[in-house]
């Protein structure tokens, strides 16, 4: 299991964003100030450029620490996955393009995997797009439906390039936080963090064109429960708004919990993208195939982004995807079908994980679904004085103290601080 | 208002929240939406068409067609890019997860040392490379990067069609100026060199509000090699202006009949401002990996990567793992004979020559390429013959041309109109274009249509 890792981010992020405006706005006039002036980046991303990873993944490069944080598995794929994609390399005609919206047989399996779901047929050609990760589709999403002066809300915390895209495409993001409420003599779960309803709503208005969905969550391992997702439902219905549903974490849900689609719920489906991942779903990250399905006139704007963008994706990984899905939709009953195996061994993972935090002192927020655990580190009340200096947020400075004391990276969150601070 | 939606059935929004969660909605329920507001952002508007979608739906639909029109080869990659595939796949198992959001390192570091040497420059892996899906993604980056609303990007007609929308997508405004032919001698075949820019023509399309000039040498789908002196040319502009300069460098390999590539970041005082953009896919035959790069000055790559990490943030691992050990492999043979980057465009070019006689012998009067995968011929002759064919009104000719050649000759080629801005089309309507990258046999089922065609014609 890994700490938390990914791009996250919260509100304490945004006081970085206005600084790096003002500054950029400061350009002497000299000539080569001026050949500088236009090679200015265009607007859209202003302020985007700043990545906090790069300097932690420098730190934990070193070959002697162990790395927890990146949620990326370094175990092997399942052997039939690899295979296929072996075989598929000496196919001749799979090494030139496809089709652009999503290679035939890997949108004819995926939408025969997700009719199980759904309960009605999904169009392979019009209702599902296949992107560059699931990353592609939220860009493909946020890009095709979300204009500038739009407003689109964000639960806090959150994987965080919704915020930097939402940004890039000239809109406001607006955050609203999952709050946690343990219960005395219970281990604190996930499923402690929930939302207000009475706030969620508050943050709805008439500029409002989208939510950012993501379930299972990604720090947290919330799997949001069918009451919260109807509250969700009932918002957007009423205020008329779009759902873009990050469920790349959906085979990865631990015993007692059940994954559930928003896009299901009566009245959704006509104003959900639901974003899927090759790489959570079989474990190859590094494949970067992802879908969207939805409704056709919400997928065709995304079409339109990816025939301007990367036009098709590569044709031998979506092959060999295909291949994998047919063999695992064949046996979904089947405790040897991967969608069954990979959460039942994650789940002793994160069992062994809980008890080893626990074991040195930290407390961690248990997951119910996803890759990743919290671990509250202020009771640890570590000394850090030699990163007394830095401006930084608590957690950055004990993530690069664990890195350089205790050799090994974990991720950092800025959400133990938020909870410190509102308890 | 409710502009761009399908059918607004408001009416039965009610019933359906009364319903469970799951259940079975029927099909004309499942696509309705009540949505006062606009759906699609803005930055869609205009460019939802595609040109392509139909052609290529046609060519799927026709049976028994010689599909000579989208630019892939249809024979074998090299055998040295498969194995370098299947090294990728079969080996080190953690090639199946993420690798560095700027390129795989030792794909940057091959590029790095490989174009260096060809540009004169010294490239550094991190600073100057950045690895994208397919030179497609490429150039997407670089737009989005940094072309802002109202700037003005110069794009060279006839352009590979994605330049236009791509430009508008990103705010910006396109401005056109057209390569046109120069009189032939009588007999003599047109040639893609004799397509030229009038200087001061070119000159006039630069304003304050250049950001960018687009070049793509060899030219789709012209197939016309920019000389030194039209790249000087470009390249003054570009200092004076001081603009950006994006050239589009795909099919820099395949060049025929002894001229040169020359990249324009190769001459004074432009690599600081070129992002120059390569493709694996054209490189070494294999289209489907959709790996591309762009090598550039930091002070420009690093809004590349700002669109990248707010985009697609990594490319897959292992095509790049396949692109890195291939050209490894072509950096030992370079400028021999058993190079890739030899022996293909000599390949090429014999199937270029195979197919300007076939089509000669047809009475299509191939325009000679002087690169690239394609030729465009020029059909004037059977517009003035059949000018009648089915189509819109305001259909131009060529598109009607390639959709009856498809139904009726069963080739397929593609309307050299939809290489040109919407108002010049009506002045281009008379060539279409073909790929010759082709394999024996598909050149020779190209030769058994047109000989089929040909007895037709005759009386």
């Amino acid at each position: 299991m890994f700490l938390a890792w990914e791009r996250l981010c919260t509100l304490s992020c945004r006081p970085k964003f206005l600084k790096t405006v003002w500054a950029s706005k400061i350009l002497g006039l000299s000539t080569s100030a001026k050949m500088s002036l236009r090679f200015k980046n265009a607007k859209r991303i202003e302020g985007l450029d700043s990545n906090i990873w790069i300097e932690f993944t420098k730190l934990a490069a070193d070959p002697s620490v162990v790395n927890l944080g990146q949620g990326l598995p370094d175990i092997s794929p399942p052997v039939y996955v690899k295979e296929e994609l072996s075989k598929i390399a000496a196919i001749d005609n799979l090494n030139q393009y496809t089709r652009g919206f999503g290679h035939p047989s890997l949108v004819k399996a995926l939408s025969c995997l997700y009719e199980k779901f759904y309960h009605n047929k999904i169009n392979p050609n019009e209702e599902i797009l296949v992107t560059v990760g699931a990353y592609g589709s939220l860009f493909n999403a946020i890009q095709g439906l979300i204009d500038e002066g739009d407003e689109v809300i964000v639960i806090v915390p959150f994987f965080d390039c919704y915020e930097s895209m939402v940004r890039m495409a000239g809109a406001t993001p607006v955050f609203v936080p999952l709050r946690c409420k343990p219960v005395d003599g219970k281990k604190c779960s996930s499923s402690d963090w929930t939302l207000d309803p009475q706030e969620l709503a508050s943050k709805f208005n008439s500029k409002t064109k989208a939510i950012i969905l993501n379930t299972p969550h990604n720090p947290l391992g919330k799997v949001y429960t069918k009451e919260e997702l109807q509250v969700i439902a009932d918002l957007c219905i009423k205020y008329d708004t779009l759902c873009i549903s990050d469920e790349v974490y959906e085979w990865l849900v631990y015993t007692g919990n059940k994954h559930f689609k928003i896009a299901t719920f009566p009245g959704m489906w006509e104003r959900t993208i639901t974003i899927g991942s090759a790489g959570k779903t079989f474990s190859v990250t590094g494949w970067k195939l992802g879908w969207s399905i939805g409704p056709k006139h919400l997928i065709k704007h995304l079409q339109t982004v990816q025939q301007n963008t990367v036009y098709t994706c590569a044709t031998p990984l979506q092959e060999a995807l295909a291949q994998a899905f047919w063999i695992d939709i064949k046996r979904m009953d089947d405790p040897e079908c991967y969608f069954n195996s990979l959460p039942k061994e994650l789940e002793v993972k994160r069992d062994r994980m809980v008890h080893l935090l626990e074991s040195v002192g930290l407390k961690s927020i248990v997951p119910d679904g996803g890759y990743f655990i919290i671990a509250d580190v202020s009771l640890l009340d570590v000394d850090l004085l030699d990163m007394k200096d830095s401006n930084e947020p608590y957690d950055y400075k004990f993530v690069k103290w664990m890195i350089k004391n205790k050799v090994m990276f974990i991720g950092f969150c800025n959400i133990v601080l938020y909870v410190i601070v509102d308890l | 208002m409710f502009r761009n939606t399908t059918a607004i059935c408001l009416h039965l929004v009610g019933p359906l929240r009364g319903k469970k969660s799951g259940a079975s909605l029927t099909r004309c329920l499942h696509q309705t939406l009540t949505m006062a507001k606009r759906l699609q952002a803005r930055r869609l508007d205009g460019i939802d068409h595609n040109p392509w979608v139909e052609f290529v739906q046609l060519a799927s639909e026709e049976a028994d067609v010689v599909n000579l029109g989208q630019g892939f080869p249809d024979f074998s990659p090299p055998e040295f890019a498969v194995e370098a595939f299947q090294h990728a796949v079969s080996g080190d198992f953690m090639l199946n997860q993420y690798t560095k959001a700027f390129g795989y390192p030792p794909l940057t570091k091959i590029l790095a040392n490989f174009f260096g040497k060809l540009l004169g420059q010294e490239i550094d892996p991190l600073k100057n490379v950045l690895v994208t899906v397919g030179a497609y993604g490429a150039l997407f980056t670089a737009f989005q990067a940094l072309v802002d609303e109202g700037d003005e990007v110069i794009i060279i007609e006839p352009f590979f069609d994605c330049y236009e929308p791509m430009t508008l997508m990103a705010g910006g405004r396109p401005v056109f100026v057209s390569l046109k032919p120069s009189p032939t001698q009588k007999g003599e075949p047109d040639s893609s060199s004799n397509w030229q820019l009038d200087p001061t023509e070119l000159a006039s399309k630069f304003t304050s509000r250049t950001k960018a000039f687009i070049l793509n040498t060899p030219n789709n789908p012209l197939g016309k090699v920019f000389s030194k002196e039209e790249l000087e040319l470009v390249a003054s502009l570009c200092q004076q202006h001081d603009v950006v300069c994006i050239s589009d460098e795909v099919y820099q390999w395949m060049v025929f009949d002894g001229f040169q590539h020359i990249s324009i970041a190769s001459l004074p005082g432009m690599w600081e401002r070129t992002l120059t953009i390569g493709s694996a896919g054209k490189t070494f035959s294999v289209t489907g990996w959709k790996v591309g790069w762009v090598l550039g000055p930091d002070s420009l790559m690093k809004h590349l990567r700002t669109v990248h990490q707010n985009s697609i943030y990594h490319c897959a691992t292992q095509g790049q793992a396949a692109v890195a050990q291939s050209f490894e492999r072509e950096q030992l043979h370079f400028g021999r004979p058993s190079s890739y980057f030899v022996q293909l465009p000599q390949y090429i070019q014999r199937c270029r020559d195979h197919m300007i006689q076939s089509l000669q012998s047809m009475g299509f009067r191939p325009v000679i390429p002087q690169g690239s995968y394609f030729l465009i011929t020029d059909i004037s002759d059977f517009k003035n013959k059949m000018p009648d064919l089915p189509g819109a009104a305001d259909e131009p000719y060529d598109r009607r041309f390639v959709k009856w050649m498809i139904k009726n000759k069963g080739l397929v080629a593609v309307p050299v109109s939809i290489f040109f801005s919407l108002p010049h089309q009506k002045f281009f309507d008379h060539y279409i274009r073909f790929c010759f990258v082709k394999d024996e046999s598909t050149l020779r089922a190209m030769d058994q249509k047109l000989q089929k065609w040909k007895a037709e014609l005759t009386p």
